[in-house]
């Protein structure tokens, strides 16, 4: 995958605009734009998903979720502060979670395999939401954000709303650059192969269930990562990320921007962010507005709002 | 007796009450090509797929290099040396015919998927030499959909080529080509056999009788009869079941 040098050079200018936001001195700006990069890492760990190895799942909440969860747990539990810790262990933990859900959901196929990711998540949500000792409905607030110390001194507070922003930035322009050297890898290749024509890609010899498998846990390892740093960013986490609802607005971004492209997944979170920030101020049935816009965009451009970037709507 | 290099005992696939191969033993030779011919609805598709593992057998037996391969998935059977072709293209339509022979190519790479933007050097020069001796190397940039039916089927054995089986399954290979494509394709299948073993499905008759070494007819999902070309076109019965058809 060759990305069109006009969409090359959007993405230069974004990252650089992003990088820039906070010197503005606005705060509120900052904070959405914050909360916009964490949707776009979200987005594009889906699309590995669904744009290249066609698995739809909506349960991908679950990684986000579980991982937000941990950083509250080891934070508020044990008193775990440090990223070095807390940031392999909640990646790590979304990864195993993924292995484990990949490998039951992905026994079954179409259809079936959308159900099953579904209902595991829902279990998860269900029981968060109704176990005492995990926050129950009302979620947990992290006493601690991570932080890094050396030697008694500071070096890097999370908790702190610059450096989380910087944080996060670092992570989606690295996560986009793994994806992207991961799509254009043979791996990438073969799993778009095996989207095409899975039962063709068995009989040339690919073990299908294996590439479809570590697709899975990446992406779900990358959710991991925009969990870990949304409960960063705001020192809470609740049940409802964990919920079908995340998961399905998830999935209508990464379908909104143009599945399959990357960059379009994360021009969906910036659209469905900015249509849902001031529909929300024009009316109280804003979720109409963001519900009509993304019917438009699936009818008139079915390949996503990345089509028109690259000059082939329809 | 030569090698056999592929063997099945008491092969049986049912569907329900329906035997669509019953009790199939037969053994393939080492460098031959080994023709099953068989009206429609004789079970030779379904033998092929009981072959290349797309199908479980309900009961019986096949045998690969010796090695029980009765159970092994279709992607394992491949690595073995197993190989496939389709009787309708089966390709990738949206990718370029480089990229095909190319996927084809790099399954036999094992555990590299991860590093580099290409694989090796060795992986593409394997899929380019299969799409030349597939008459497709003027068409490596064109996209596998935008092809020809009949280029289509030679992508379909490029593709197999690429995998460097041992042995090869083709089913239908000349159906619905027209002259030219079937003299190109069967041109190919010939150059194909020289250097490898060869299980062909097809209904031409005189493409059957000209390649193969030997012939089997399946009826009903059973050995009617299996000997060499010119013994199947004299046997009374196998002119009576099927060769009678169609030479009135």
């Amino acid at each position: 995958m060759t990305l069109p040098r006009s969409v090359r050079a959007g993405l230069l200018l974004g990252a650089v605009a992003l990088a820039l936001l906070p010197f503005s001195g606005d705060r509120f700006w900052t904070q959405f734009a914050a909360k916009v990069m964490i949707g776009c890492i979200y987005a594009i760990s889906l699309d590995l998903l669904v744009g290249y190895a066609g698995l739809v799942s909506l349960g991908h909440s679950a990684f986000f979720g579980l991982s937000a969860y941990l950083l509250a747990g080891l934070a508020n539990g044990l008193g775990v502060v440090s990223p070095l810790v807390s940031l392999p262990l909640c990646l790590g933990f979304a990864a195993l979670a993924a292995l484990l859900i990949g490998w039951l959901s992905l026994r079954a196929t179409g259809v079936y395999f959308v159900m099953v990711t579904l209902a595991l998540g829902q279990m998860l949500y269900y029981l968060f939401s109704e176990s005492p000792r995990l926050g129950g409905s009302d979620g947990v607030s992290i006493a601690q954000r991570p932080r890094l110390t050396v030697l008694g001194r500071t070096i890097v507070d999370l908790g702190d709303a610059g450096a989380a922003y910087a944080a996060i930035w670092v992570a989606l322009v690295l996560s986009f650059l793994l994806l992207l050297r991961i799509v254009r890898a043979p791996f990438g290749r073969v799993l778009t192969a095996i989207r095409i024509n899975e039962g063709r890609m068995r009989t040339l010899g690919y073990a299908t269930g294996r590439y479809k498998l570590s697709a899975f846990v990446l992406g779900g390892a990358l959710a991991g990562l925009a969990g870990y740093l949304d409960a960063t960013l705001y020192g809470f986490v609740n049940p409802a990320q964990f919920g079908w609802r995340q998961s399905g607005l998830v999935l209508v971004t990464v379908l909104l921007g143009g599945k399959g492209t990357l960059y379009g997944p994360a021009l969906g979170a910036l659209l469905l962010s900015v249509l849902e920030h001031f529909a929300e101020r024009a009316t109280e049935h804003w979720s109409a507005v963001v519900g009509a816009a993304v019917i438009a965009v699936v009818l008139f451009l079915p390949r996503g709002v990345a089509s028109l970037l690259e000059g082939r709507g329809g | 007796m030569a090698e056999a290099l592929l063997e099945t005992e008491g092969l049986t696939r049912r569907f329900g009450a329906l035997a669509a191969v019953d009790g199939v033993t037969l053994r393939f030779e080492r460098g031959a090509v080994h023709a099953i011919i068989g009206p429609n609805g004789a079970g030779k598709s379904t033998f092929l797929n009981l072959l290349s593992g797309e199908l479980r057998a309900t009961s019986g037996h096949v045998r690969f290099r010796g090695e029980d391969v009765t159970r092994a998935a279709p992607d394992v059977l491949s690595r073995k040396g197993i190989g496939r072709s389709y009787q309708t293209a089966n390709i990738f339509p949206e990718l370029t015919c480089a990229e095909c022979v190319w996927l084809a190519s790099h399954s036999r790479q094992a555990g590299s998927s991860f590093r580099g933007r290409g694989g090796g050097a060795e992986t593409t020069a394997r899929g380019e030499e299969a799409l030349r001796a597939c008459g497709l190397a003027g068409r490596r940039l064109s996209r596998a959909g935008e092809l020809s039916y009949g280029e289509q089927r030679q992508l379909e054995v490029a593709m197999v080529l690429a995998t460097d089986p041992e042995l090869l399954l083709v089913d239908e290979p000349l159906a619905g080509l027209g002259h030219d494509e079937a003299r190109m394709v069967l041109a190919l299948l010939r150059k194909v056999a020289e250097e490898r073993t060869l299980v062909l499905v097809e209904h031409d008759m005189d493409a059957v009788f000209a390649i193969a070494h030997t012939v089997t007819v399946l009826v009903n999902g059973r050995v009617l009869e299996s000997g060499p070309p010119a013994a199947i076109r004299e046997s009374p019965r196998v002119r009576e079941a099927y060769l009678g058809e169609e030479e009135p």
